[in-house]
């Protein structure tokens, strides 16, 4: 049954969810990943899973998820796959606590939930500080029991590196490399699905696993697969400095109590058990009296670095400040964040118990991915079965995961990526079961698999034979470092163009570079030169994307062309708040469109269309997270509605 | 503080190839692990005395030990590479890959014998379907307390690499697939499918292995009671053969 063969590329979260079902209704799946696809970096997310299951009496519901979903993303998001997502996830977490994920319980033996961030309602069930972890082992454990029962292979240590498209442009294979072997061979497969993850590593040291490289899904992009909202990339305001990378304290430290504050007074060098409560500066909590400490991570990641670079308040004048737990019984800590507190100690040599973390915004989930689209049904919801839901522009090919551009539009809420990885890797297996059902499957002829194998092979020698001066590592860092610097928490047009010119170089300077190992075995340099190629890829479509984007959206922040809403004292009568409204109305019809980024082999940048953004179910409004916003918009609204101007 | 960092990594081209040790200088940076280190190496791949040499091959993903990846032998003691601070090591660092298990390529060595062995003692809860079925069954939070701390294996290796027991000549599965076998038990639903797992527990390359050298629970770093584990294991066997003759 070869023609009837999924493959699968990732083993996270969203490509174990579609395999097990994809086995469910009857596929055989091969699933490539280059680690073992328990150590994939799902394992990373700590902080939990959100579902309105309501446990707590407060009138949760998945219609509310869904407004927060959509509001925290600024309406960048399609619609109808954010809808479904939020009425499944109850079902979804229920599944996960069937198949033995450790979930943390109430007293009375049910899930428990806790707060994160963009939302007012406990809504984030977890296991531990490792739900990321415990829930990529319960879809392990399914796939394993497949692979048992002969349903599913395993190419794990294997690289992806191109579809095998027929002649019509269909999917009927792909090409993958053994990275012990560094053999090539071609799989054939009716239907391929992407989860191959973000490309974060294009930002150097951040959040993301030594496997972000991105060349996957750059792959496939060079091959014509679109690239939405490339530009969309979230910064985690609570990062750790750290040598190799930038660790993460979850969201949910904050959702714990955490507390964030710096010193109040410029200069300030007491340590900070000298410094009394008055002279503490809690911010956030100023700031955001509704949502203190628990506004959207865009928000809390700007107002730290802003505080730190703009206002001079960082801790002894450095990029840190104060996440402070201490306040919080030890044994409190250690029941609920045990696994994230003991990591810091681990990595800073100092008990967060005790003493208040330092934390600095970092570089960690890109919203974009490949452009994965949907069929609606008519009551706006993702239409059962079909088989375009997550498929990309190229027929029989998926996207899904962080891999994929749906569910978080410009920004995403904590603890929303693993529901939208499992709910979108569950659709993906119905959809390629639909496609297996509904259409005839193209068979690869046997001459396209050998011609693209042998391609393959042929290019990786080259890469294998290059001897130039350059060390790809050190242009990696740099790429990293120019990324970070200029295209990550605030953006202006002026660096953003030096950047460009900046990544064109790290492009020229690839070509002279070493591959530095000219082993046959296990062989990480070579590879590397094709996955800094990827990287600098999507690096290029990212930088294009945010240039062209003159407005504030989500995590993407142009303060020059930012539209401020009045400060929370001004009274709604203050003609303010119609110029505020009348901008945000003008900058919406420009701006809420999703950006797409198409490969062209002929250019060396990308070209860049929009496309309109589905927001069928509501109607974009300014974010407002002070809560004083909401009824100055009623207020404005109403007046236009009373004047009879088209809402 | 000593401005350079000493280390020598015990190298191998290719799974057959022999092995030879490699010594590097490094310079020192506030903070540095033993990954970065590695880095550092491929950024500018010389050897101690300036020689090119090919950078090191070794296996990492999430950097924050819960992924397993970097198990290496650091200083002769078995641990992540991520976690290893290099303020806390004695100089010259000494990196060696996993003695149990084959080489592919310098640290880099090949653990695919952990997950047959889950394979073999259906290391999932079977459940009829991933249709929605409503909630789970109730669980009391103190038993979520255990079995998190199972389930936080992430399988890394580290118990086997100190188990006298487990050699590259046999076929014991090891503490940390035990460690599993008892989780999937204390499952609700995992419970009721406790005989074929029990059954493959006790075959070939199974439990009785075991030699209680307790070398395990010292070596996981995760803190997993593996000796416990074991122990229960062994009374749940027990208790099955029991109740199994009785039933007969």
């Amino acid at each position: 049954m070869s023609d009837k063969r999924v493959l699968i590329v990732g083993g996270g979260l969203a490509g174990l969810a579609a395999a097990m079902k994809a086995c469910e209704l009857g596929l055989e799946v091969d699933i490539f990943s280059m680690v073992h696809v328990k150590r994939s970096h799902s394992v990373c997310a700590q902080g939990g899973i959100n579902g309105a299951v309501n446990t707590k009496g407060e009138g949760d519901s998945p219609y509310i998820h869904f407004v927060d979903t959509v509001k925290g993303g600024d309406f960048l998001a399609d619609q109808p796959p954010v809808l479904s997502m939020c009425e499944a996830a109850p079902a979804v977490i229920n599944l996960m606590d069937r198949l033995g994920v450790t979930f943390n319980r109430t007293p009375e033996g049910l899930l428990d939930f806790r707060r994160f961030g963009g939302t007012l309602h406990h809504r984030t069930a977890f296991a531990g500080a490792s739900t990321g972890q415990q829930l990529l082992y319960g879809l392990d454990e399914q796939v394993r029991r497949w692979e048992a029962q002969g349903k599913v292979r395993k190419f794990e240590n294997w690289e992806f590196t191109r579809l095998i498209l027929d002649s019509e442009g269909k999917a009927v294979g792909i090409v993958a490399q053994d990275l012990t072997t560094m053999e090539f061979k071609s799989f054939p497969g009716f239907a391929v699905v992407l989860a191959t993850g973000g490309p974060g590593l294009m930002f150097g040291k951040t959040t993301n696993s030594t496997i972000n490289f991105g060349s996957a899904t750059a792959a496939a992009y060079k091959q014509g697969v679109w690239y939405g909202n490339p530009e969309m990339v979230q910064i985690h305001p609570t990062g750790i400095p750290g040598s190799d990378k930038l660790r993460l304290i979850s969201e949910s430290a904050r959702g714990e109590g955490g507390r964030v504050w710096v010193p109040r007074n410029k200069g300030d060098k007491r340590a900070w058990n000298e410094i009394p409560p008055a002279e503490r500066y809690y911010f956030l909590e100023e700031r955001y009296p509704l949502y203190g400490n628990l506004v959207p991570r865009d928000i809390a990641s700007r107002e730290i670095a802003l505080i730190c670079t703009k206002e001079g308040l960082g801790i002894g004048g450095r990029n840190a400040v104060y996440l402070d737990l201490t306040h919080r019984s030890e044994e409190y800590l250690l029941k609920k964040l045990g696994a994230i507190l003991d990591i810091y100690e681990k990595f800073r040599g100092v008990d967060p118990k005790k003493v208040p973390m330092e934390i600095y915004p970092a570089y960690h989930y890109s919203m974009g991915g490949l452009y994965a689209g949907y069929e609606a049904d008519a009551t706006g919801r993702l239409l059962k079965d079909s088989p375009q839901n997550q498929m990309t522009n190229i027929p029989g090919v998926y996207a899904v995961g962080e891999a994929d551009h749906q569910y978080h539009g410009a920004n995403r809420l904590g603890a929303n990526s693993l529901m939208s990885c499992i709910f979108a890797g569950l659709v993906t297996g119905e959809s390629v079961a639909a496609l297996a059902k509904n259409s005839k499957t193209a068979e690869a002829p046997s001459s396209l698999l050998e011609s693209e194998c042998k391609r393959e092979d042929e290019t990786y020698k080259k890469l294998l034979a290059q001897d130039g001066a350059e060390n790809p590592f050190v242009i990696h860092k740099e790429l990293g470092d120019a990324m970070s610097a200029f295209c990550l928490i605030e953006r202006h047009n002026d660096e953003l163009v030096k950047l460009q010119g900046m990544v064109d170089s790290y492009a020229e300077r690839l070509k002279k570079a070493s591959s530095l190992d000219k082993s046959g075995s296990g062989n990480m340099s070579a590879v590397f030169l094709r996955q800094l190629d990827g990287m600098i890829t999507m690096a290029k479509a990212v930088v294009d994307a945010a240039l062209l984007r003159d407005e504030c959206r989500g995590a993407h922040s142009k303060p020059a062309f930012d539209n401020p809403a009045p400060s929370k004292e001004t009274p709604i009568e203050d003609p303010a708040w119609t110029a505020y409204y009348e901008k945000f109305l003008a900058q919406t019809q420009t701006w809420l469109k999703t950006t797409v980024a198409k490969y062209d082999p002929s250019k060396s940048h990308p070209t860049i269309e929009y496309k309109d953004v589905d927001t069928r179910h509501l109607s974009p409004e300014p974010r407002d997270y002070t809560g004083v916003g909401k009824k100055a918009w009623k207020k404005f609204m109403d007046n236009r509605k009373a004047t009879g101007a088209a809402a | 503080m000593s401005t350079t960092v000493e280390v020598r990594i015990k190298r191998q081209d290719s799974p057959n190839a022999p092995a030879y040790w490699t010594e590097f200088s490094i310079a020192y940076e506030e903070g540095m692990n033993v990954i970065s280190l590695l880095q550092a190496i491929r950024r500018d791949p010389k050897d101690k005395s300036g020689k090119s040499v090919a950078p090191v091959t070794w296996e990492s993903s999430c950097l924050e030990e819960v992924c397993g990846a970097c198990t290496m032998v650091i200083n002769g003691n078995v641990r992540q590479a991520c976690t290893a601070l290099v303020d806390k090591l004695e100089q010259p660092i000494q990196l060696e890959p996993m003695s149990k298990f084959p080489v592919e390529r310098d640290l880099r060595v090949n653990r695919q014998r952990i997950f047959d062995n889950l394979k073999k003692v259906n290391g999932w809860v079977e459940i009829d379907g991933y249709h929605d079925q409503g909630p789970g069954p109730r669980q009391d939070p103190n038993d979520q307390t255990t079995t998190y701390k199972y389930s936080e294996c992430m399988s890394c290796g580290c118990c086997m690499e100190v188990c006298p027991q487990f050699t590259t000549l046999n076929d014991f599965m090891g503490a940390a697939v035990l460690g599993q076998a008892r989780l999937f038990n204390m499952h609700p639903t995992g419970a009721m499918q406790m005989g074929p797992r029990l059954d493959a527990v006790t075959s070939e390359g199974g439990i009785q292995d075991c030699g209680l050298a307790q070398q395990c629970v010292k070596a996981c770093p995760k803190h997993i009671p593996l000796v416990e584990a074991i122990g229960q294991l062994q009374r749940d066997i027990t208790i099955n053969k029991v109740f199994g003759a009785l039933k007969k």
